[in-house]
């Protein structure tokens, strides 16, 4: 079991504009087992958006997983399987 | 704004339509923006992928500037579009318009029997319906849209919950009644009543209701051989993760020949608003109230004119900066960047400032121009500017900077009208009789002006930026 995992949240321009300045609020949504084993951190852009892919912003990194599309809900359930919570 | 699809899609589309500008081929592929959003095959949001597609050229029509109604031909292209668009000289003097094809003419009435109707015995829907709306057919309740008056009886009396009621999102967000259906249930704006606080944009949630963008005339501006100046509402330091002074570098960035913040204008509110205040409290008037956001000032002219002698004569800070810029530029374009609908309007009416572009605009061209904002230059911050002014954005923001002001020339009682909505209106307007605070000051968005409807940062965390900056400056 993982002790900590790092949260990066692009906040390139790109990202913040298609939705990534909401994301800002993550610290909010996270639930008390959570709060001590989680490191949330704003990245300057990621350079996810420069590759021709189908992949869309805002991106967002939980541990060493890249998620696409990141809204808070997202963001927690993966945060969840890196710390193996249940539920 | 709150982030959805609808939103998603339009800044998608805005920062297409960028992109194309910057590489010098919007108008040889404009055309083919709705077709690549929506290849063959794609997923639709819609009923098929060409009634996507329409709705998407109709949305570029409206980003061009154009009055979607005003179509004579449907077989105009979008590039004959971009071409008038280069030709024209003037901006619109109303902001909005209304996208048939993408409103979805939502209920005529907002009362609907579901499938749970058990059409029981006592049927205390129809007993208690005093239009006769309500008949039974196969065993369930209908209401006749034609008799209906919208009271909501049937649903407080039927035992079973099956009656419902469906808001038309737009209407009802409307606090002063200005949006309303026409014969085909497309919705049209009653401008003797629009205040433009912009409400019916955000609410929409297929996004029929667009401000007619100013991104083409500003192109068209960059351009030709004048000076193009911006001058940036405070709101804007909370807006992108960047100091200030790199927010207003990177705007600098995109082809403004100068970049000067309005808070340099709301230093000019505060000092005449503070004396304008004195000097009416001295003569015995019982309050005043700000006059800086200009959804306000036109519910008062057109909802509230009980109000109006009571409303501060100071002009708001962008009106003071493009004093200022017009004095120091007298030839040069001048774009306000700003956060609302209201302020396109205060834009047409100013006599010094001709553009605006909102934040999500100047977004979309940050980002088809490839420029993160963290990653710009920086200019130099105007440190002669005043941490109040700063703070004008956010909700007490204006009152805290009068306050400091006036000191104790004479003690301010003072209120704060957080939002304006239906309710606030009607309260407003009986102010002269009971009123016990001096001093009022009014925002049409709640929060302020960090929840201005072209907003792209969360309020609260644009609100925590600025109160940063106001603390560091």
């Amino acid at each position: 079991m993982k002790e900590k995992v790092m949260v990066k949240i692009c906040t390139g321009t790109l990202c913040y504009l298609m939705g990534g300045a909401d994301l800002q609020l993550l610290e909010e949504h996270l639930t008390p087992e959570m709060i001590d084993r989680v490191e949330v951190s704003g990245s300057p852009c990621l350079d996810c958006c420069n590759h021709d892919s189908s992949a869309k912003a805002p991106f967002v990194m939980v541990g060493d997983r890249l998620i696409s599309e990141a809204n808070i809900t997202k963001i927690v359930d993966a945060i969840r399987e890196e710390l193996n919570l249940v539920g | 704004m709150a982030v959805n699809n609808a939103v998603l899609i339009h800044r998608e589309l805005l920062t297409r339509l960028a992109k194309l500008f910057n590489e010098g081929e919007l108008e040889l592929k404009i055309d083919r923006i709705p077709l690549e959003m929506r290849p063959k095959g794609a997923p639709t949001s819609r009923c098929c992928v060409y009634k996507d597609r329409a709705m998407l050229r109709y949305k570029l029509m409206a980003l061009l500037g154009f009055n979607i109604r005003d179509e004579i031909d449907e077989l105009t292209p979008l590039s004959e579009y971009v071409r008038r668009a280069f030709e024209r000289t003037e901006i619109s003097r109303e902001p909005l318009t209304v996208v048939d094809e993408v409103c979805s003419a939502c209920v005529r009435v907002n009362y609907v029997v579901t499938n749970m109707c058990r059409g029981c015995l006592a049927r205390p829907c129809m007993a208690n319906c005093a239009k006769k709306a309500i008949e039974f057919s196969n065993g369930q309740a209908h209401i006749d849209h034609t008799k209906c008056v919208n009271c909501g009886l049937c649903m407080k009396n039927c035992p079973y919950h099956a009656i419902v009621y469906i808001p038309v999102p737009c209407e009802e967000s409307c606090p002063v009644g200005a949006i309303s259906k026409r014969e085909d249930g497309t919705e049209q704006i009653d401008y003797s009543k629009c205040i433009y606080c912009g409400r019916c944009i955000a609410s929409c949630p297929f996004g029929a209701v667009m401000e007619k963008s100013h991104i083409m005339d500003v192109f068209r501006a960059f351009r030709s051989e004048k000076k193009v100046v911006a001058m940036v509402a405070p709101a804007i330091a909370g807006q992108f993760r960047a100091p200030l002074a790199q927010i207003l570098g990177a705007i600098r960035e995109l082809g403004f020949d100068d970049v000067i913040e309005v808070a340099k204008g709301a230093d000019m509110t505060t000092e005449n608003e503070a004396k304008e205040f004195v000097h009416k409290m001295a003569q015995g008037q019982k309050f005043m109230t700000t006059s800086c956001c200009p959804s306000y000032i036109t519910a008062v002219k057109k909802h509230m004119p009980e109000i109006q002698p009571y409303v501060s004569d100071t002009l708001t800070p962008m009106q003071y900066t493009a004093q200022i810029a017009r004095k120091q530029y007298p030839d040069a374009v001048l774009v306000f960047v700003g956060p609302c609908l209201a302020k396109r309007f205060e834009t047409f009416c100013d006599p010094n400032a001709d553009l605006m572009l909102s934040f999500a605009e100047v977004g979309a061209m940050l980002v088809a121009r490839g420029i993160d904002v963290a990653g710009a230059g920086t200019i130099d911050i105007d440190h002669t500017i005043d941490s109040t002014s700063r703070g004008y954005p956010v909700s007490s923001g204006v009152m805290t900077a009068v306050k400091t002001k006036v000191g104790d020339q004479v003690e301010i009682r003072s209120l704060l009208v957080n939002g304006l909505d239906k309710a606030k209106i009607k309260e407003m307007r009986t102010f002269p009789q009971t009123c016990t605070a001096n001093m009022i000051e009014v925002m049409a968005c709640e929060g302020g002006c960090v929840n201005g409807c072209n907003v792209i940062a969360n309020p609260k965390v644009a609100a925590r930026q600025i109160a940063d900056v106001v603390k560091q400056s």
